[in-house]
């Protein structure tokens, strides 16, 4: 097999790809939700209920006329609690509905039967407008508004639609399972997202790993023109959007630039079955894959969950919480989000939820930086990691910004590799948001 | 929530690659190991008593500054004073008396290292240091070699014998008018100097224990292949083509490779990450600078050896070098 | 041989002339004039470097106090500083209060109970992108010491038992490094009042009472007990906090008193008891009235 991978940098992490293969289970609707208000990258939404009211699955919860932006629907009927904050995932209170579950009745427009359903009735404008109405957002954990990448710039043309199968975080096995269980949906989304980008080739990326999802696909693709599956070799963070990009067309986007600007779209599979699922059977996105695994749980497993389910239902669901627990992730060890608080709930960009006992949970004893060069070799951006986080330690803000802090994509290859257990990323995060200030109020001033 | 232990919160990423520094430094120690016994075996106990002294000497120093200069607590796991005390003792000749080693431990830590804050902040290697220190110093005792003598059967006279390193001899010789192919007829045949049968320091004699030792090394992903080749690469090329100019009045290349300290500094010396640049174009361009430096010492100055100073000087210049060999970039960003 | 040594005598004299004579040439030729007022201004001025002022250096402002006489500049200088450039410059020295950093923050470890624990890198920025606190206030101090990191002046500690810094009120110099440094806003500067104290809210929690009390048991719950006691109308409440205005307050204590979580301060703790016999000062509601008396006396 013929494959390919990006230039530069990256590593290798041991893929713990825990009990894959087991089929996907729905997670029971807990007794009450509570969703987030705000679930994407972009302009905060405002509820449009209030308490008292009474929601079926799939009513719309939130407002928000900002073009950056993705509404929310209910994922559960039943009457809306109150509208509060909550603590989130980092202790910090956002808003949210809480909504009581009573019975799981769904709005009426929406198709449950379980045909796939081949006819691509809309056209290209119906089809963005109805991703957004659909509150369709990227899955793979950025939650950038689906609809916004389907209208590029008037100077710049789509030329490829890549799908993002790489799920290159070790433990995560959510894109995996549904490219097992739902190939040809996403095939039929990838050829919705073509439709409405007016481009004729498609390419799903798919790591080496996953033989069994690349031989399945591939199958997949043949009945559908246009679309092909790339087998990419197995090297850490090729999910990235510019590493994607790379591999599979061999162009580079620049610096500060955006996919489109060298003709390249990039979702991720499971976006792809949402805007199927969202076109073909005007469903929202009220429900997602999530893989709850660890290397203590017992057994690791894919749930099929609604959004505002709290993360302690999942972890219900395996069991508890293993007695070893030290640190409680969501999405992929990589780059996911440690959690302070398990009441937090699920939201469209939570992949995962990764469970690592007390002894994988701390840090390792930091030792002085030898310059044995392994972060600048690590790089997938070709940066000086160690150049960006001492400047950035030492407070010249002038100096990491010319190291191209800004190109950071904060895939923690550096991290990963340093000999030294150097906070590396952490530093380079701290300079990355100072010289993103510094920029913006320079820009401001001009 | 957990009630009872308090989960930890950091930021991304949560896994970590299974390389430290302490890996590291024993891996080097491991990849000495050849290049040790070799030296052990052709100059007998001595070789393993100043080995056993720098080390030792090099780990007090390491321990005493810690405690009573930064008072702290000490940081001998992670293998770094092991290194420079095993280097020093290979860089030094094996019936060096002891308290010279004493002396260069003292100033491969103290001075070399631990005055510019310790591990990862010293521009030059301490060990190098260390020798060159001794070699300015006590220049006779430095350059007084034993022959090796076989540990096993051979020669029952231990001490007695010294004599020059092949490439003092053929400095001298090279002086004094003689051509190179007279020379070879007084020098241990090449296969011999592969093996490490020749004078010389205890850890440089044998090009092939050095060379499994950087075999080793290169596999485990400890140094990358561009020091070493760049090194050894650029000083063939130069003295080949000196050799080729005037095959009169140089030696040939092959002699340069295998005679010194070229091999061991080239593996193990220049290599020492702390004092080599971060990126691969930085590697290339320090070992062709420590080659060329190391070929132009041996043959136009002073000294019949030049790699230690080669090494020293290109140490200077990588600050330079790292400021001025940017990685290459992605979509080749400027 | 002597004339070896005398040569060599004569030639470094020479040598040596021929270079002084070049050196006081330069020396002449690049003379820079300058009002030696700077000099004098330069030595007066604390001299730490500190950067309070935004200047690059003592020198750098010492030159701005002596070109611009409105300028009044260094936040660092205390009275004696002023004085003495007054006199140097001919001015009238101006009145100034001495000033202090306070931490409005008495969570940490004792009052915040951490929840959770916090690993990597040890600053406070970077935290505050990642979490709220260990205790779960999202307005709390840290706790990782940035503000010790930027003072100047060795002013500011780590308390390593309640996790929030101190100020060493006889260090401090007011210059506000601290202020900047944190990425809450927790540091403060306010007037020294060494005689009566420094009364200010030591809570940022702009969240309502149900929320704050969750996370830390001094917390602000926004109640405004406060403002109904001040004699002074100096406290404000908005957004669930109090806050004390620093140049109407007269440290009258009342506040502190009527204050259900002591999340109202009173620095340095010494001035909260008079000196009295029957001081009692756990129960502060319960012996609410005498030491109000008494510092109201005291005020």
């Amino acid at each position: 097999m013929n494959m390919k991978t990006f230039n530069i940098g990256g590593v290798h992490p041991n893929d713990s790809k825990l009990n894959a293969d087991a089929p996907m289970q729905e997670l029971p609707i807990p007794k009450q939700v509570c969703v987030m208000v705000s679930q994407h990258l972009g302009a905060p939404s405002q509820p449009i209920v209030k308490k008292g009211d009474k929601v079926k699955v799939g009513t719309v919860l939130t407002s928000n006329d900002a073009f950056l932006s993705a509404v929310v629907h209910s994922p559960v009927s039943g009457t809306v609690n109150k509208i509060a904050d909550v603590i989130d995932a980092s202790l910090y209170p956002k808003p949210a509905i809480f909504i009581d579950v009573e019975g799981d009745e769904w709005e009426e427009s929406i198709d449950r039967s379980p045909e796939i359903k081949r006819e691509i009735n809309l056209d290209g404008p119906a089809i963005i407008q109805k991703i957004k109405e659909m509150g369709i957002v990227g899955m793979g954990g950025a939650c950038f508004p689906t609809h916004v990448k389907l209208m590029p710039p008037k100077d710049a043309k789509a030329e490829y639609l890549l799908l993002n199968g790489v799920e290159c975080e070790p433990y995560l096995t959510c894109d995996y399972r549904l490219m097992l269980d739902h190939a040809e949906e996403i095939m039929i989304g990838a050829q919705i997202l073509m439709k409405a980008l007016n481009v004729s080739q498609a390419i799903v990326g798919i790591e080496a790993n996953k033989p069994k999802a690349i031989a399945h696909m591939s199958e997949m693709a043949k009945k559908f023109p246009g679309i092909s599956v790339q087998a990419l070799k197995m090297k850490y963070p090729q999910g990235a959007e510019k590493q994607l990009i790379k591999a599979l067309t061999g162009r580079a986007v620049p610096s500060g630039k955006l996919p489109i600007n060298v003709g390249c779209v990039v979702d991720n599979v499971a976006t792809c079955y949402a805007v199927y699922q969202a076109v073909q059977k005007n469903m929202p996105l009220v429900q997602r894959i999530v893989t709850v695994t660890g290397p203590s749980v017992p057994q690791p497993t894919n749930f099929l969950a609604r959004l505002g389910t709290p993360v302690s239902a999942f972890l219900e669901a395996i069991g508890g919480v293993p007695e070893d627990t030290g640190k409680v992730i969501s999405g992929g060890p990589m780059m996911g989000k440690a959690l302070a608080n398990t009441e937090v709930s699920s939201v469209k960009g939570m992949s995962g939820i990764l469970v690592l006992p007390e002894k994988q949970a701390h840090r390792n004893t930091v030792y002085p930086c030898i310059r044995c060069g392994k972060c600048v070799e690590a790089c997938p951006m070709g940066l000086e990691p160690y150049l960006i986080a001492s400047t950035s330690l030492a407070k010249a803000f002038d100096l990491t910004e010319k190291a191209r802090v800004m190109d950071c994509i904060e895939c923690g290859c550096c991290h990963f590799t340093c000999p030294s257990n150097r906070p590396l990323l952490d530093a380079i995060k701290l300079g990355k948001s100072t010289v993103g200030k510094i920029i913006r109020a320079r820009n401001a001033k001009n | 929530m957990a009630e009872n232990t308090k989960w930890v919160v950091s930021g991304a990423p949560h896994i970590h690659g299974s390389d430290s520094v302490t890996k590291i430094m024993w891996g080097v120690v491991v990849a000495l190991i050849p290049a040790f016994l070799v030296s052990v075996y052709f100059f007998g106990l001595q070789a393993l008593v100043l080995t056993l002294v720098t080390v030792a000497s090099c780990l007090l120093f390491e321990f005493l500054i810690n405690k009573f200069f930064f008072k702290r607590p000490c940081c001998l796991g992670d293998g770094s004073a092991m290194i420079t005390g095993l280097l020093l003792a290979l860089n030094l000749p094996s019936n060096l008396p002891l308290w010279m080693a004493i002396v260069g431990s003292l100033v491969a830590i103290g001075v070399a290292k631990w005055a510019y804050g310790g591990l990862g902040s010293n521009p030059f290697n301490p060990a190098l240091v260390g020798r060159v220190f001794l070699l300015i110093s006590f220049p006779v005792a430095m350059t007084t070699w034993p022959l090796p003598h076989a540990l096993f059967g051979g020669s029952t006279v231990t001490d007695a014998i010294t004599g020059p390193t092949p490439l003092a001899i053929a400095k001298e010789a090279l002086k004094t008018g003689q051509t190179p192919e007279q020379i070879m007829s007084e020098l241990p045949a090449y296969s011999d100097m592969l093996f490490g049968n020749m004078a010389g320091s205890m850890g440089e004699i044998s090009a092939i224990a050095i060379l499994l030792g950087g075999i080793f090394m290169l596999c485990r992903r400890i140094i990358t292949w561009h020091i070493p080749v760049a090194f050894l690469g650029s000083a063939f090329i130069f003295a080949g083509i000196l050799w080729l100019a005037d095959p009169t009045q140089f030696m040939d290349p092959v002699f340069h490779l295998l005679t010194g300290g070229i091999m061991l500094g080239a593996i193990f010396m220049a290599t020492d990450m702390v004092t080599s640049p971060m990126t691969n174009k930085g590697k290339l361009i320090f070992g062709v600078g420590c080659g060329v430096l190391t070929i132009l010492i041996r043959t136009f100055g002073a000294y019949p050896e030049g790699v230690s100073f080669a090494i020293l000087i290109m140490n200077a210049f990588v600050p330079l070098i790292n400021r001025g060999c940017t990685p290459k970039r992605f979509a080749n960003a400027k | 041989m002597n004339e070896t040594v005398i040569f060599s005598v004569v030639l470094l004299a020479v040598l040596g002339l021929v270079l002084a004579l070049i050196l006081y040439l330069v020396a002449q030729k690049f003379k820079v004039e300058e009002d030696p007022r700077i000099d004098l201004v330069a030595e007066a001025l604390p001299g730490a470097n500190c950067g309070a002022c935004g200047k690059a250096g003592c020198r750098d402002m010492a030159e701005q106090i002596v070109k611009d006489p409105s300028y009044t500049g260094c936040p660092v200088c205390n009275a004696d500083n002023i004085a003495k450039i007054a006199e140097i410059l001919g001015r009238v020295p101006e009145e100034k209060e001495p000033c202090i950093a306070v931490v409005r923050c008495k969570g940490g470890k004792v009052n915040s109970p951490s929840k959770v624990q916090f690993e990597g890198l040890q600053s406070c920025s970077f935290a505050n992108s990642l979490f709220t606190t260990e205790g779960g206030c999202p307005f709390g101090c840290l706790g990782c010491g940035d503000c010790t990191k930027a003072c100047t002046f060795d002013a500011i500690r780590m308390n390593p038992e309640t996790g929030i810094p101190e100020v060493d009120p006889d260090k401090c110099t007011a210059c506000g490094a601290c202020a900047k440094a944190c990425p809450r806003g927790i540091i403060e500067i306010r007037k020294k009042r060494e005689a009566t104290g420094r009364v200010y809210v030591g809570c940022m929690n702009k969240q309502k009472g149900v929320y704050s009390t969750k996370v830390c048991k001094i917390s602000c719950i926004g109640c405004g007990k406060c403002v109904k006691v001040c004699p002074q109308n100096a406290i404000t409440l908005a957004n669930n906090l109090a806050y004390v205005n620093d140049d109407l307050c007269i440290a009258c204590q009342k506040c502190v008193e009527a204050c259900p979580t002591k999340a109202m301060t009173i620095m340095p703790l010494s001035k909260k008891l008079p000196e009295t016999p029957k001081a009692e000062p756990a129960s502060v509601p319960a012996t609410a009235t005498e030491p109000m008396q008494k510092a109201e006396t005291l005020a």
